[in-house]
Order: C-alpha cells, then structure tokens, then sequence
C-alpha cells in the first residue's frame, strides 16, 4: 500500500498460497496465521489447528459426506496423510514397517502402512522434451565419466533417458553404484545433474526445468516435424513466396512438393533437396543430427540444397527457409544464375515465423522415479507378501509415495513409477549398499489389512503416533504440478 | 491449479467448517435434517471462490472508505463498506474492518435461501451471524481475559432480540488494533455493523501516549496492513485501577454514542480483568475455564 512506514526490511516475502498474497516479514506470519516467513523461506506454520484441537478435546474426526451423494463439485482434501518420509526402515525387511497407521476415512477404518522402501531394483526415467540432439540411441549417459545408463528410444520430438538401474548400482564398480546412486537422487529430489552423452551432448537435466544442452538453456520443442510443419502453415505463406524449405533432423519438408502445396495449387520451383526423399515434398536425412538448424548439425541452410532446375526455376523466385522452432530462418531471392541469395525478410514472412515460434512447447525435462516394490519391502508390511501384490492388482490397495499418485505397472511385483515434482522436497534418502532410499504407502481397509495378514498387533492410532514422534512434519495435501 | 477450501464436519458430525486462506468459519445449523443438509451444501457452494471474490477488489477495500461514495462492486465488498460507512467521516476505518462480518452474513444469507433453520450461527473467528426463528435462543459465551483462562460470563440471546450479529475486537486477536481492550464484544442487527462498531470501540478503550503502552507501526508488522503506519498496541504494561477506568470510560462513551445512533444493540468492554457493559442485559456467571457448547 501506498502508505505504508518506511521499510527497512527487504527480505519480505510474497506467499502465494491464497488470493490474498500477503507480504510477510521475516518471523512474522500472514493474514491466516498459517504460513509464516522463516528465515527468508515461506513455511507452513500450523495446518491442522483445527483438527488437533478437536483430537486434544476428545473428539472424534468424522469426514464430511458420508453417505456419497454430494453433488460432486467440490472435492473436499483428505484429513491428514502420514506419508513415509523419515520413518525409517531397515534392510532386508524382517521385522514389521516402522508405522503402520489407522484412520478414519471415508467413514471406514483405514490403515495406512508407512515405510521408506530401499529400492536397489530402480531408476529415473528422463523425458526432455527438446528436439536438440543429445545423442544416438543405446548411447552411455555418464556423470564424472561413470556411466549410470544410456539414451533409449524417442517418444514424438522427446529426447528419452533411462537411468540408474541395478547393474549400474550394484552390477559396476564401487565409483559407478555410488555415483548412479548420488544422480538418482539428486534428479528425484529435482535438483540438477549433469551428464554427458557418449558421442553426443552434455545436458543439464532438473526435473520441472529446461534442459540446458551444451551449456545453453534450451527454450522451446519443434512446433512438429517439417512436413507438419509445411501442413499447418501452407495457406499462411501462399501468395507471399514461391518456395518454403522448413529445415528438420527427421523430416525436412518442401512446400512446392508437399501434398499441402499441391492442394493449394503452388508452382513447381524446380528445388533440388540432398538428403532422402520419403514420400513427395517430405525429406530424411538432409544432413546429419547436431545443435544447428531444425536439429541437424548445418549452420547454413544451403548446404542442403541441389542446384536449382534451370528448366523450372526462374530468376526473382523467393524462398523461405525456416527452422522447426522459428528460431533459424532466412529469406533468399534466386539470382539470374539460379543462385539463391539472402535478402532482408519481408515481414509477412517474419509473421510467419514468429507464428512457428509461438507454437511451439517449452522445452522441459520430467523425472519419473520407479521402482520395484517386489521383494522383501513386503513382508513388512504382511506376513503374506504376495497377497498384498495381489491387493494392489485387485485395487483393494492404494499405493503412493511421499503422498503423490503413483502408477503400478500391470503384471508381476510391485512396479510403480511417480513424477518426482509431485513428490514433497527432500523425499529421497540413500543408503550406501548403494541404493535409493524412498516413501511408499499402502493404504487399505483395516479389514482388508487383517485379510491378508497384516501386522495387527503393530497398528497404531494415528493420534498416538503424532504424541509419538517430535519430528513429524505436516505438509498440504501434494497438488497436481506443484512440489509441496 | 484451482484452490479448493477445506470443507469439513468437525468432530461432533453437527457443526461444518470451511477454511480458505485467512478465512475460518465454523457453521452450526438446527432444523430438519435434509434442511440442514441443504444449508450446509448451500454454505459450501457459496464459500467456494468466495475469497477470490473478495481479493479481486483487495487494494480497494484496504483504503480508507469514502464517507460519501462507494466505488466496491462486490456484494460482500459493498455490505463491508456499508457497515463502515457510518464511521468514515469522523475516523480513519477501511472496509476491511468488516470484513469477517461480512463474509459470515453472506454464508448466513446463502444458508437461509436454500433452506428453513430453526436456527443458525456461522462464526467467522469470533464474528458472528446468527438466524433466529421462533422460540429459539442462542447462549453467548463471554471471557474476561481472551489471553488467559479466565472467568466466563453468559448472555442469552433471543428471537425477539434485534441482535443477529455479535462481533469481538481487541488486541489479542489476530487484527491489530488502535485501542488497548483486552476485548470489546459488540451486539447488533448485522454480523458486518457488529464487526465494525466492536473495532471503533476497542480503539477507543485507550490512554493516549501512556508511558506503559508499546506501539508499532502496524506496516512494520504487516507490510500490507490496511492501517499503514498507524501505530498498533503490541504490548500493554501494568495499569493501575484509575488507568483502567480511564480508557474504560473512554470506550464506554463511543459504545454509548453508537447505541443512541442506533449502529448497535449493546456491548460489553473488557480491559484487565475489569468490565462495563453499555446497552446488553446483565450476565450469567458460568463455571470459569469451560467452554460451553453453544458458544462454539
């Protein structure tokens, strides 16, 4: 406000967990009383204020909406949920999980077995969403020359990195397992690690953030491959020039050629294009993958093309050449030799490209941790394991990890995959074995839990556990997108 | 990411509570069960987006209301505004000292539309609505000392009373205030007036410039504080009995002024274990440390 006193404090801090977007000052809290400045950090102070009270007068929590006809629009957040996050556990599981928690949700006794799982058997699947060329396929990714896995294949302009692994843990050297080790955990808890791609780039990957390839930050994905390319923007560039070339390390397109030219009635130019003609107007292989245009390794343009058609081409023709991203492109008049030459852009055509540009997606990695959750991790929670897989595949069972959904992949075991930035900060933990330590809980009917041979005599009320245990942390409720 | 408010029944399965932000609201209705069911969903319903509602005039509602005009378009910003406007020609007041009043009225008034109640209270920290039909009374629950376990005193308040809003100011809650009270609890037709008229009160149960007295800027506190740098009580000393009449007294003739212009019902003063009342029935002693039920 306008008339506030003379702030001597600059380290104040803007909350943005309501509307209301509170300035607070260092040990001070905001308007609610329930997120506060600590230290420069904003933190939770006291979120459940309401519902410890209610528990300290002897109540009873009751969730509201039992009987299941709400209309369905306001979905109302779960109690409270002990997530696994510094329980502890030990390896190999012989003795019951470290808490094993009963709540009322949902108006039915619900347990919730809460373990750190030491997980030997995973890794990070990597997605970074860049058309850069980071490296050939089944190439060593490695950090200080460790290898901890390799390049895979890719999914629609999405470079894939498959990391971690029992072979590198545990399969290598001593350096290799507690280097694979250390990366694993520092791309879950979405810091950023960087590897470098045998016969390739070296790449910054933070989970949540944009990759930075051979120490550029990358800013955006392709707009589609070339031929896409020529297909959405055909009708924008009829009239304004006679020959488009939209420059990609897949698929180069030619617009003159291209089905989308031929609809639009657009005149042969008598373009000549190296590389490997895949159906008409749609070109392989221009050049070889790199960091320069559209993906490939040329930093000029030309070198991709023949020389013109003398019995088609004219002088005066235009043509524009134009990266998959917009963020390479040059406008060339052919001379009375046929040559082209590069002239200053008409602004149709500058339009054009920043169009280019502004579809296209930012650039972004994504860490999915996964794991499997198949061996002894199980007998702490059952004295029966494979019934409790078996309760997982029949649903009967959630599972989460640190409180995030996580997807269970069909068939044997226990293998589940979460998105780390869903995850609360600081979720993963290591052992030196090496292997990851992680949060993973099970949540069933107190019912169910006895059915397949649960540790009855170890359930604890969730009040008991929270007079229990000073260091427990209360965090909000993980939201889609949003690292607690 | 849509933010959703926290809605649930609390232990006793009877009463809801809706939690958004800085906003907390307990909500207790009687009537016929699928009445109240209605109520209650009508309260959840208009409860969601309620805040951002309210944030969208934020700047606005933080300067001083102008006695003569309101610019507000919001319904609950413009019932805010109508609760202070009475005291914007004579006194600094924005339409934020309204505001929990205001938000519960709104709760109230979506309950009340949907469905009959018996009766009904939605307590927003202390500022109250209340619907009474009928026969039907409320028990109000008073302390001495908001800071400490103290005595608790009652009050009954009925159907054919005017009074449909009770509010509580002073400096131990989470507003600052201009005032030493240690609480000054405000009946009046409207939870809005009652919030408004119970901050003017407490900001006058005051000993200007008494050495015993710490005050701050309240930006210094609050960056964002609609009372700038107006300077807020922080820490009150020891008193002796004749300061405490003194800034007793002081308040007790604002209260009075305000019941005579007919902005409130009654309201009891509260500063260092000592009390006045102006306009409300005499009270009920209660057992002290034990809260009734119905004081909620």
């Amino acid at each position: 406000m306008t008339d506030t006193a003379s702030d001597s404090a600059g380290d104040k801090i803007r909350c943005d967990a309501c509307p209301v977007m509170c300035y607070i000052k260092p040990g001070a809290a905001g308007a609610c009383d329930r997120y506060a400045n600590q230290d420069g950090v904003l933190v939770r102070v006291d979120p459940h204020i309401l519902l410890q009270r209610t528990v300290a007068h002897g109540g009873k929590l009751v969730p509201f909406q039992t009987s299941g006809d709400w209309d369905g629009k306001i979905v109302h957040q779960p109690e409270l949920f002990v997530t696994a996050i510094g329980a502890g556990t030990t390896y190999p599981d012989y003795k019951p999980a470290p808490f094993i928690v009963s709540s009322e949700l949902d108006g039915v006794d619900m347990v919730t077995v809460v373990t750190e799982g030491i997980f030997s058997y995973c890794g990070v699947k990597v997605k970074i969403d860049t058309d850069r060329y980071l490296g050939p396929e089944t190439a060593i990714v490695r950090v200080d020359g460790e290898a901890i896995g390799h390049v895979t294949t890719s999914e629609y302009g999405s470079q894939m990195l498959s990391l971690g692994g029992v072979h590198h843990l545990t399969g290598g050297s001593k350096k290799e397992g507690r280097v694979t080790c250390d990366a694993l955990m520092d791309l879950s808890n979405c810091k950023p690690v960087e590897m470098a791609i045998d016969s390739g780039a070296t790449v910054i990957v933070q989970a949540g953030e944009a990759p930075v390839v051979n120490g550029i930050r990358e800013e955006r994905m392709r707009v589609g491959c070339g031929s896409a390319t020529i297909g959405m923007f055909a009708k924008q560039w009829q009239g304004k020039v006679d020959e488009v070339v939209v420059v990609d390390d897949h698929i180069t397109g030619v617009l003159s050629e291209h089905q989308a030219g031929k609809l639009l009635d657009i005149a042969a130019t008598g373009i000549r294009m190296k590389g490997r003609r895949s159906t008409p107007g749609r070109y392989f292989q221009v050049a070889e993958p790199g960091t320069g245009w559209g993906g490939t390794d040329i930093s000029d343009p030309l070198a991709i093309l023949g020389p013109f058609d003398p019995k088609t081409a004219r002088p005066g023709m235009t043509m524009l050449m134009v990266s998959t991203t917009g963020e390479h492109a040059g406008y060339y008049v052919l001379d009375d030799a046929l040559k082209p030459v590069e002239q200053p852009m008409p602004p149709e055509l500058k339009f054009s490209v920043d169009r280019i540009q502004e579809n296209c997606e930012p650039a972004l990695c994504t860490v999915l941790f996964m794991a499997g959750a198949g061996g002894s991790l199980r007998a702490g929670v059952t004295d029966n394991p494979v019934r409790l897989t078996r309760s997982v595949k029949d649903a009967l069972t959630r599972v989460t990890s640190g409180g995030a959904p996580v997807y269970v992949w069909p068939g044997g075991g226990i293998t589940f995959m979460v998105d780390v930035t869903q995850m609360p900060a600081g979720a993963f933990g290591y052992v030196p074995t090496p292997a990851i330590v992680a949060p993973i809980e099970f949540t069933l009917k107190l019912s169910d839990y006895a059915a397949l041979g649960g540790h009855m005599d170890f359930v604890l009320p969730l009040k008991a556990l929270k007079d229990a245990s000073k260091d427990m942390r209360e965090l909000p409720w993980p939201q889609p997108g949003h690292r607690a | 990411m849509i933010r959703r408010p926290q809605i649930t029944l609390l232990a006793d399965g009877r009463r809801l509570h809706l939690q958004d932000g800085p906003i907390d609201l307990i909500v207790a209705a009687d009537g016929a069960t699928a009445d109240v069911r209605a109520a209650y969903q009508a309260a959840a319903a208009r409860f969601t987006g309620l805040l951002d509602e309210l944030c969208a005039e934020l700047a606005e509602l933080r300067r001083p209301a102008d006695p003569a005009h309101c610019i507000l378009q919001g319904l609950i910003a413009r019932r805010m505004y109508q609760a202070v406007a009475p005291f914007a020609a004579t006194t600094f007041i924005t339409p934020m000292a309204a505001v929990a009043g205001a938000v519960a009225e709104e709760i109230m008034a979506a309950m009340l539309q949907a469905a009959p109640l018996s009766r009904a209270y939605v307590n927003n920290g202390g500022d109250i609505a209340l619907h009474l039909a009928g026969e039907a009374t409320y028990s109000l629950g008073l302390m001495d000392r908001p800071d400490r376990d103290g005595m608790m005193r009652a009050m009954t308040i009925r159907a054919s009373d005017d009074v449909r809003g009770v509010a509580t100011s002073g400096r131990h809650g989470r507003s600052f205030s201009l005032g030493i009270a240690d609480a000054v609890t405000v009946l009046a037709r409207t939870a809005a007036a009652a919030d408004a008229a119970a901050t003017v009160i407490a900001n006058a149960v005051d000993l200007p410039g008494h050495a015993a007295i710490v005050r701050r800027p309240a930006s210094e506190l609050q960056p964002d504080s609609d009372l700038g740098c107006r300077l807020v009580t922080t820490a009150v000393g020891d008193l002796c009995d004749a300061d405490v009449a003194e800034a007793l007294a002081a308040g007790e003739a604002c209260a009075r002024q305000l019941l005579g212009a007919g902005l409130i019902e009654g309201a009891v003063l509260q500063l260092g274990g000592k009390g006045s009342i102006v306009g409300a029935p005499p009270l009920d002693i209660v057992r002290p440390r034990q809260l009734p039920a119905a004081a909620a």
